[in-house]
């Protein structure tokens, strides 16, 4: 997903003719869909972008396990538990991946947390929200993970092999992810009252938070088009939302749920639905760190990291003494 | 009751099991490294699938139609007979590290031993989790030698957390009626065995980890037969929370 607002060099796309013949070469490149590796030449522009754009990524990976760790230890069922660890195991590894596709263009890991705890690096908004009860991990499933899926499929095709390779892998993983959501869902529509009301509430508070996923409005994003130009984000944020809400709609009639939007309809000459005005106010609003959860998810990952520091230490220091063992045994 | 012995037998085994995935899964997002999120779901992940086998084979030996489900999330503290270690806190990740230690080396040699019970299902079942448990003791081993002899602080804090949870591993391998009449039959491990499988590695591992035992220390004891400490009424209350308040629901 996960990268929303991503700052680029905020210039405006140069043509060809503007470019230097290295840079030229670089653009010809990308125009004839050749992947960029890590030891090729890149402009500086290109690698600060990819850099915040797939620690962005990265750092929503391992934010966005609070919210479904949350209920690990209250899933209703073994199996569900099973597939809930499964699945929040899951996008550590997606962390993971795109760290080092990240540190293959000169971060480190290390660096990257400390710009995520230092409020410099931002992850997705939408793990700011709180997950509340059992139906709230059916809905993230179905839209948060349908919304990551969305947006990883087009970035298979980035320009940049490594985090091209990286989204190849995650998508592999994301549809069993989206199922088990809507699974959830479709057994609490069958349930009690009480569970369908759960259900109902759950889609009424993630839904707008869920469509806010795929970033400010094309006419608002600044950055978009040098991205689209390089190939780091081949498709915009509002057709990536519409594909969103063309595809889910129907999934949320098949579970006779009420999307929480009156302007929500079908436009037949467009061959797809209109729907109703985002609260951009509320989505900077949580991006400033004034949502309801930002404050203890930043608490939550520091604590983690504070706590964990004589852990890592420890493990540095054995690894020395190993090394200094090794070479007087030499 | 060696009917009842081999359900109390089960349910010991399944609920070891399913405590102590509640205990480590609540690491996940919250642990020192992303490597250690990983794993400890991961181990979190085997332990429920060793608890769904276990409590499954337990329900039908119970033959009254209760699932691994009903035993998990419908019994009240009292019936469970889950080991007092793993229902201790998780206090510092060094805590937690050597709690997973003590119990995977037990775990470890007891399924080695449950390969060859006389009770097929018994062995089955040991057959698929002994895999799972040779990798968790493998990892929990080599970070205890690794913290162990690290730093200063990582030294104190392993030394620290092996005082607090030694005299809770030997309830493990302290053989009790069930146990006795059951490795009579063969069907259960001989804890005698276990006990010195358990001691030779203990030995050679703390040393390599420069840490020490303690000497003499009291077993403490209780889970075995359901007198359990303060804590696990906390884990139940949380864990079967949903199944409690919406009695019936299918989820
Ligand atoms: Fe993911
Ligand atoms: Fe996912």
């Amino acid at each position: 997903m996960y990268a929303q607002e991503v700052k680029s060099t905020g210039k405006p796309v140069k043509s060809l003719d503007e470019m230097d013949p290295e840079e030229r070469a670089f653009q010809e490149r990308i125009d004839a869909d050749i992947k960029i590796e890590p030891k090729d030449f890149m402009p500086e522009g290109y690698r600060k972008t990819l850099i915040r754009q797939i620690s962005q990524h990265a750092h929503s990976e391992i934010v966005g396990q609070l919210p479904e760790g949350n209920w690990i230890t209250r899933a209703p069922t073994l199996e569900r538990k099973a597939i809930l660890l499964a699945k929040v195991q899951d996008e550590a590894g997606h962390g993971l991946y795109l760290y080092c596709a990240a540190e293959t263009l000169g971060a480190s890991r290390d660096e990257m947390t400390e710009q995520l705890l230092a409020g410099k690096a931002k992850y997705s908004s939408i793990f700011n929200y709180p997950s509340l009860t059992w139906a709230d991990i059916g809905a993230i499933g179905w839209l948060v993970d349908g919304a990551a899926i969305m947006n990883q499929v087009q970035l298979q095709r980035c320009s940049y092999g490594p985090y091209s390779r990286a989204m190849v892998r995650i998508c592999k993983e994301e549809s069993f992810h989206q199922r088990q959501g809507y699974d959830i869902m479709m057994k609490l529509v069958k349930g009690t009252d009480a569970q369908q009301e759960m259900a109902q509430d759950a889609l009424d508070r993630w839904w707008w938070p869920s469509l806010m996923m795929f970033g400010p409005p094309d006419a608002q994003s600044v950055h978009s088009a040098q991205s689209m130009a390089w190939k780091i984000k081949p498709v915009s944020n509002d057709e990536l939302r519409q594909r969103f809400v063309d595809q889910t709609v129907p999934q949320a009639e098949y579970l006779g749920l009420q999307i929480p939007d009156p302007d929500l309809k079908w436009n037949e000459a467009r061959g797809r639905y209109d729907f109703g005005k985002i609260d951009w106010n509320e989505f900077y609003d949580v991006l400033k760190g004034n949502g309801p959860c930002n404050k203890e998810r930043m608490a939550a990952r520091q604590k983690a990291w504070d706590d964990g520091a004589w852990f890592r230490d420890g493990l540095m220091a054995h690894a020395r003494k190993k090394q200094s063992r090794k070479m007087a045994a030499e | 009751m060696p009917q009842d012995a081999l359900f109390d037998y089960v349910l010991r085994m399944g609920d070891n099991c399913l405590v102590l995935a509640q205990r480590v899964s609540v690491w996940c997002g919250h642990a020192p490294v992303l490597e250690e999120d990983i794993a400890l779901a991961n181990t979190a992940l085997d332990l429920i699938g060793q608890t769904r086998l276990w409590l499954s084979y337990a329900g039908e030996i119970e033959g009254k139609g209760r699932s691994a489900d009903d035993l998990a999330y419908l019994r009240d503290a009292r019936a469970f007979r889950n080991c007092l270690l793993v229902e201790q806190p998780n206090g510092d990740f060094g805590q937690t590290l050597m709690r997973q230690f003590l119990f995977d080396a037990w775990h470890h040699f007891t399924l080695g031993a449950l390969k060859n019970s006389a009770d097929g299902r018994i062995a089955e079942i040991a057959e698929k989790a002994a895999k799972e448990v040779a990798y968790h003791l493998d990892r929990s081993g080599d970070l205890v030698i690794r913290l162990g002899d690290g730093t200063a602080e990582s030294h104190n804090r392993m030394q620290a957390a092996l005082d607090h949870l030694w005299p809770f591993a030997g309830e493990l391998t302290t053989p009790d009626e069930v146990d006795e009449a059951l490795t009579q039959k063969g069907v259960a491990a001989d804890l005698a065995q276990v006990e010195s499988q358990v001691s030779a590695y203990m030995e050679k591992t703390l040393a390599e980890a420069t840490l020490s035992a303690p000497k003499d220390a009291p077993v403490r004891k209780g889970g075995k037969t359901g007198l359990h400490g303060e804590e696990l009424g906390y884990i139940l209350a949380e864990m079967q929370f949903l199944q409690r308040a919406y009695p019936g629901a299918t989820w």
